[in-house]
């Protein structure tokens, strides 16, 4: 391995990290509005209509000099999402097209000048090729003295304008019934994407920019669900991202930085993706197999005491073979699980030591009690839905009986006999 | 001028164009056109693996990589929504992790596999005449020729015979499901061509601009007519065109020749845009103005 990047890192390698990372958090702070406004691919059409720009201000000016490539580069991806509403504005083309298609023409355009260029005299030193997949060590110091500015403008945008962009993300029809000029908020936030976009150009490049306002941005939204804490997670993982990213690129002579980035943003992603609490998958698939252990729980301690409902006797010995023939009763596990929670006791081992048959406990009892009233309190509400289900907000999901209906749907349950005949009561009596 | 060099890059750029066009109809339609670039780019890697995994530049090794990356991005995407991921995002974070593995795999083995990034960006039609296809000593003319003429005829064929499953299905999917036509398969069908399609023209044009042959000539065909089948003409025809002027722009400019077959559609439509009868923006005006007169003359 090429170890000479050991001795880049006192000298460079601070500039460059510190340039990875504050294009990471600019573009991971913006692109959670970006995200929010739908509008994430808006930047990957930004990015590629910087390139002719940047070839434009170098055929121009015949300097490499990086606020020259930034005015041409912001300047090119104004005129494109100008021709994006253009486009959707003035003809029938929808926004996806309207997108690919400026997207793709300016960056042919841009490639068109590149070639050009490159076939110059002299133009192969002119170092534009690494704007389409980045070289983030070409960064020098006052490229991020540059950058730097920019992106602490653009974080303070953001802390001024918090609550009006708040607003844009989530009700821009709100926003001008208070009298904003939510047009020209929207353009504001468009332009510092754009900014955003721009300085990430020289590490990340034009063709995967896009990553950097979505990734970071994505995998925020998987921890918080509050904008604030979002845009400062998003910058967070941008930044963390962008620093990860480069010291990679450092290890081989050829590992281009901006793609490396990007790797370890979507990394990012997949840890929270997966890992998130509450709302990564590995959580959610808790949560699902916990609730139909709790459903399997419940319908089983049900069955027991419907079944000794019938026999009219709190403690009789319920046997496996009558709860088989119930419908909807889950196996044995859930048995068990009652057993160890105390609200079922096991009865008269059979030969092979599993027991023969369950009884309810006084707590299962009480416990089992409620769950079937409160079964039968829904069972009578679905029956008489037609009169009173239009009274009251109905949780169908979690089949809870409306509060407001109540005590109409106990008069209701007496009267049609469904009362659960099994109480503490009854059992203690029997008991003395 | 070389004519036996000129002819063959305008013929594989013409072909390229029409079979992409032809393609990018159903993508515009269907409001695909962003899945269209994301699978453009993502089918780097599969290309690069192949490359890898078998060390030949065969054909159907490449066209069974992308394919491959073609149907698991849009498999990615699809299940990135199902997880509650918001489809625009969801597109975004897919293809630009698998772009991002294609750069770095091209980037690690680059001495290793005769690819490059200029390649992966722009292609190289420019060697199209000198890459000849040679069966049993007999020199049969350039292999792309072969290659994407066998593609656009895929795409005709496949086209053709699914017109009316690909037509119910671009303008009214639960219709398409309500008589019967399996919608998931159709997608996928397009998704196929589209990655094939890609596939083909990669050499050529390389994977970003491919997406520009999809979908500038099926926008500007849009413009121009409302009927399915004249758009699909019409599409193929201005990418012809476009090859056609964009070589001449090219040679003119010194230029990539690719990119400049692109710059040309970019044009093309911008005319359809601004002039295109009746739904063009000038049209649009005069026709505005000529309410406002009569308009006018009614209250007189």
């Amino acid at each position: 391995m090429d170890l000479s990047w050991l001795s880049i890192a006192d000298a460079n390698t601070r500039w460059v990290l510190t340039g990875a990372s504050l294009l990471g958090l600019s573009s991971g702070v913006l692109g959670s509005f970006a995200l929010l406004r739908r509008r994430s691919l808006m930047g990957d059409a930004l990015a590629h209509a910087a390139l002719p720009g940047v070839c434009i201000a170098y055929l121009l000016t015949g300097t490499k000099h990086l606020g020259l490539f930034l005015v041409g580069a912001a300047l090119a991806g104004l005129l494109g999402t100008m021709a994006i509403s253009a486009i959707t504005r003035y003809s029938k083309i929808k926004e996806d097209s309207a997108l690919g298609l400026v997207l793709t023409v300016f960056f042919g355009i841009g490639i068109m000048l590149l070639t050009v260029i490159q076939r110059q005299p002299g133009g192969n030193q002119s170092g534009l090729d690494k704007f389409l997949f980045g070289q983030a060590a070409a960064l020098v110091g006052s490229d991020v003295q540059m950058m730097t500015a920019i992106a602490a403008g653009l974080c303070l945008a953001v802390f001024l304008l918090f609550k009006e962009f708040k607003l844009l993300a989530f009700d821009p029809g709100f926003g001008a019934g208070l009298g904003l000029p939510m047009g020209v908020l929207d353009l504001l936030l468009n332009l510092a994407i754009l900014l955003a976009v721009v300085i990430g150009l020289q590490s990340v490049g034009v063709v995967l920019m896009a990553a950097m306002l979505i990734t970071p941005a994505i995998a925020a939204r998987y921890w918080t669900d509050r904008l604030g804490m979002m845009t400062v997670l998003a910058g967070l993982f941008g930044a963390a991202s962008g620093a990860l990213g480069t010291l990679l690129s450092q290890l081989g002579p050829r590992m281009p930085t901006g793609p490396l980035i990007v790797l370890a943003a979507t990394l990012v992603f997949l840890v929270s993706l997966f890992f998130a609490p509450r709302r990564g998958l590995v959580a959610r698939l808790i949560r699902f197999l916990r609730l139909k252990q709790q459903v399997a729980r419940e319908s089983a301690l049900r069955a027991v005491y419907e079944l000794a409902e019938g026999a009219g006797d709190p403690g009789a010995v319920i046997s496996l073979e009558e709860l088989r023939r119930r419908r909807g009763i889950a196996g044995a596990g859930a048995l068990a699980a009652l057993a160890r929670a105390g609200a079922l006791a096991p009865a008269a081992p059979g030969p092979d030591g599993a027991p023969a048959g369950w009884r309810l406990t006084p707590s299962g009892l009480a416990e089992a009690h409620q769950l079937v009233r409160e079964q039968r309190l829904w069972e009578v509400f679905l029956m008489h839905e037609g009169e009173l289900g239009g009274q009251a907000a109905v949780d169908r999901d979690g089949a809870r009986v409306p509060d407001v209906l109540r005590s109409e749907l106990e008069r209701l349950l007496r009267l049609h006999g469904l009362e659960p005949a099994l109480t503490a009561q009854v059992a203690r009596k029997e008991g003395a | 001028m070389d004519w036996y060099a000129s002819g063959s890059i305008i013929a594989v750029g013409a072909l390229v164009a029409a079979s992409a066009g032809m393609v990018g109809c159903f993508l515009v339609l269907r409001r695909l056109a962003l899945l269209g670039d994301a699978i453009s780019h993502a089918v780097l890697p599969g290309i690069a693996l192949a490359f890898l995994l078998t060390g030949s530049r065969g054909t159907l090794v490449m066209v069974l990589g992308a394919g491959a990356l073609g149907l698991l991005t849009t498999f990615l995407v699809q299940s990135l929504q199902r997880a509650g991921v918001q489809e625009d995002a969801g597109i975004g974070v897919s293809f630009t992790a698998l772009f991002a593995i294609g750069v770095v795999l091209v980037s690690l083995f680059a001495g290793k596999v005769d690819l490059d990034l200029d390649c992966v960006l722009y292609g190289e039609i420019a060697y199209t005449p000198w890459d000849t296809l040679v069966v049993g000593g007999v020199n049969l003319g350039p292999e792309s020729l072969w290659i994407m003429g066998g593609i656009f005829l895929l795409n005709t064929v496949v086209i053709s015979a699914f017109y009316k499953e690909l037509k119910i299905c671009a303008f009214d999917p639960a219709m398409a499901a309500a008589v019967g036509i399996n919608v998931a398969l159709v997608h996928y069908l397009l998704m196929g061509l589209v990655s094939v399609t890609t596939v083909g023209a990669f050499e050529s044009v390389g994977a970003i601009l491919v997406v520009a042959m999809m979908i500038v000539p099926a926008a500007t065909a849009y413009l121009l007519t409302e009927r399915l089948g004249v758009m699909l003409v019409l599409a193929a025809a201005q990418g012809v065109v476009s090859a056609v002027l964009g070589y001449f722009v090219a040679r003119y400019f010194d230029s990539s020749i690719a990119a400049a077959m692109t710059t040309v559609s970019g044009a093309l439509f911008a005319l359809a845009f601004l002039f295109a009868p009746r739904t063009g923006v000038v049209a649009r005006a005069l026709a505005h103005r000529g309410l406002r007169r009569a308009g006018g003359e009614l209250r007189a």
